[in-house]
């Protein structure tokens, strides 16, 4: 049987398959269907230094092979997590991803902070959230921006340290550079691209935020070259996703350069997509005689 | 488990108005577990989201779970294209359904359109003990009478252009009723009058809510509507905190 465990800046996860942020809130909903030891790891919805509203509603559209979410980091607060979702989870025998999110590099130091201190795994710096106005996103589409952001949370991250990059920029090679350069451990990408839906009917766009995050098997292609881009550039290990929803498509993602994978659209339309990839992945890996799940990271043939 | 995927089997399909069709499937231990006022996610092939279905009723003894949908866009045209014979992935039972207390209450149940089905396996629970008041656009738009009926319910059914029943809102023709507990379903200024009609006379009333969904079952919270926890407005969740809520919940959206 072909090994499926995977090391990411030195934290070992059994399998690569990672719930990808905001699609699988702290992972009771899924906890119904399978145990959360299925997963490699979860990667937890975005969370600010304090409690967030989110946007008004309507904050979902669907799109050809995808949708649009703008649900605008809707979230209890870093301390509510590591008080009151984390302990639960932190049993469930994966591992955890604190996806953190803020409006000032002082909010996302203060929260890489507290996470230091508490029994999380790895902290995944946010900055490509496109759906509120100070989400971070101001950080993550400019070089400067991200050098900036990512040292200042070096100082006080004693966890590893994954930085999630925005697809909403020219170059994901430059901004990959500077992320590792700034002392990232690791990065993360693709997260949504900014879209929008409008009604004909009524000319109003379909999400109250008027323009949301495209994610699902649209982007899945803009996800493989990026993450083929940026692992030219990197030495650092990239999680790689965006429109993941066959295991097919993991092989695909691990050839052009990523280390593991988040999944999150597909689960709404299959929540057992995890088992299915799960079991397509290892029966690929023996049919092939493929020891471990590792040798597939980077080895496309480009031309 | 709460819920669950189920390949279920489409036992009968019907089309009982004008783009409404009526579906029964085969559920198994989804129809055991299934609440009046819950609903399915369906999932549509080629489509990236599951569409909300709210369970029309559920027979545990039968083992089998019925739908009544409306053709509104391109998911509900494909979901009304599917034969007897073939099979649907559903996701079900989600949500809170209706609270139905003490069923020897006199209940009135009011329905709007396609808002319709939801009340059908909670009226039942009341049978005579149920006032049922159903809008329609006109008299082919009128669905589920008979099954309202046949459960015993009193029903009164209004329709827009009066060619069947009384002309005019629905609500208008509730005024003499003297229920004990409101239930409703339907669009956004029925669902607003008959919150009144229960709050002007001190009796306690529950609606069924809509909202664009992707997970279903709370976890991406898409689903998102204004409601009152602890005296703070906050937005809470249709598929998991709903789609039923107590009328004097809901934060109504000014305009
Ligand atoms: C809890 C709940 C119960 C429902 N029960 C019923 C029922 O019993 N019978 C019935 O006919 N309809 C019901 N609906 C409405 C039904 O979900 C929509 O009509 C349907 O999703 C439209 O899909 P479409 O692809 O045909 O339309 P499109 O407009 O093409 O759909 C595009 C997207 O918008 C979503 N969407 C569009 N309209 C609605 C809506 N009104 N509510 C939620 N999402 C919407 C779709 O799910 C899809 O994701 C219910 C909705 C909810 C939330
Ligand atoms: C409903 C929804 C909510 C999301 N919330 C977050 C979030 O809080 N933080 C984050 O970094 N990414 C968030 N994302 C982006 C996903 O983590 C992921 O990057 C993106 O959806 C692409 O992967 P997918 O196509 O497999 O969904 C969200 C995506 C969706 C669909
Ligand atoms: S649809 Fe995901 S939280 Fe309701």
């Amino acid at each position: 049987m072909a090994d499926l465990k995977v090391t990411v800046a030195g934290v070992e996860f059994a399998n690569p398959l990672i719930a990808a942020s905001g699609t699988f809130g702290f992972g009771h909903e899924y906890s119904e269907f399978y145990p959360l030891s299925t997963l490699g790891g979860i990667s937890c919805k975005g969370i600010t230094l304090k409690e967030r509203p989110g946007n008004p509603p309507p904050r979902i559209a669907e799109t050809p092979s995808g949708m649009l979410n703008a649900v605008g980091l809707q979230n209890p607060g870093v301390d509510h997590f590591i008080e009151k979702d984390l302990p639960w989870l932190r049993q469930q025998g994966t591992k955890i991803l604190a996806n953190i999110a803020g409006n000032t590099p002082e909010e996302y130091c203060q929260m890489a902070e507290k996470l230091s201190d508490s029994d999380v795994d790895m902290v995944e710096l946010n900055i490509s959230c496109p759906n509120v106005k100070q989400g971070g996103v101001q950080f993550g589409t400019s070089c400067a921006g991200v050098e900036g952001i990512v040292s200042a949370v070096r100082k006080y991250c004693r966890k590893p340290l994954v930085v999630k990059l925005s697809p909403n920029v020219s170059d994901i090679g430059e901004i990959a550079v500077a992320a590792e350069a700034a002392g990232a451990d690791a990065l993360s990408m693709i997260n949504t691209l900014t879209g929008m839906r409008i009604d004909i009917r009524t000319r109003r766009p379909i999400i109250r935020n008027n323009t949301g995050g495209l994610s699902g098997p649209a982007v899945f292609p803009v996800a493989v070259r990026m993450v083929w881009q940026a692992s030219s550039r990197v030495h650092i290990p990239i999680i790689g996703m965006g429109g993941v929803s066959r295991w097919e498509d993991v092989v695909e993602l691990m050839l052009a350069g990523a280390s593991a994978i988040q999944i999150g659209t597909v689960l709404f339309s299959d929540p057992y997509a995890p088992v299915k990839i799960l079991d397509g992945l290892r029966s690929y890996l023996d049919s092939n005689g493929i020891a471990s799940v590792t040798e597939l990271t980077g080895k496309i043939q480009a031309y | 488990m709460k819920y669950d995927v189920r390949i279920c089997e489409i036992l009968k399909k019907e089309e009982i108005a004008k783009g409404i069709y009526d579906l029964t499937v085969e559920a198994g231990e989804l129809a055991e577990k299934a609440q009046p006022g819950q609903f399915a996610q369906i999932y549509i092939p080629g489509k990236t989201l599951r569409r909300p279905i709210s369970i029309c009723s559920a027979d545990a003894a039968q083992r089998t779970m019925r739908f009544v949908f409306e053709i509104r866009g391109d998911g509900t045209k494909l979901l009304s294209e599917i034969q007897e014979g073939q099979s649907l992935d559903i996701l079900a039972p989600l949500g809170q359904g209706f609270c139905l207390g003490d069923t020897s209450r006199r209940a009135l149940f009011v329905g709007g359109g396609i808002g319709t089905p939801p009340l059908l396996y909670a009226a039942r629970k009341f049978g005579g003990n149920a006032s049922v008041a159903l809008g329609f656009r006109n008299a082919e738009a009128v669905i589920l009478e008979k099954d309202f009926r046949d459960a015993g319910c009193k029903v009164q059914i209004a329709t827009d252009d009066g060619s069947y029943g009384y002309h005019g809102l629905v609500i208008d023709c509730i005024g003499q009723e003297m229920p004990e507990v409101v239930f409703a379903c339907g669009p956004g200024p029925m669902l607003r009058a008959v919150s009144k009609f229960a709050a002007d006379r001190g009796i306690p009333c529950q609606i069924s809510l809509e909202e664009r969904m992707a997970c279903g079952i709370g976890a991406c919270l898409g689903c998102a509507c204004k409601i009152l926890r602890d005296g703070r407005e906050v937005y809470g969740h249709v598929c998991k905190d709903g789609p039923v809520f107590d009328a004097q919940e809901i934060v109504w959206e000014v305009g």
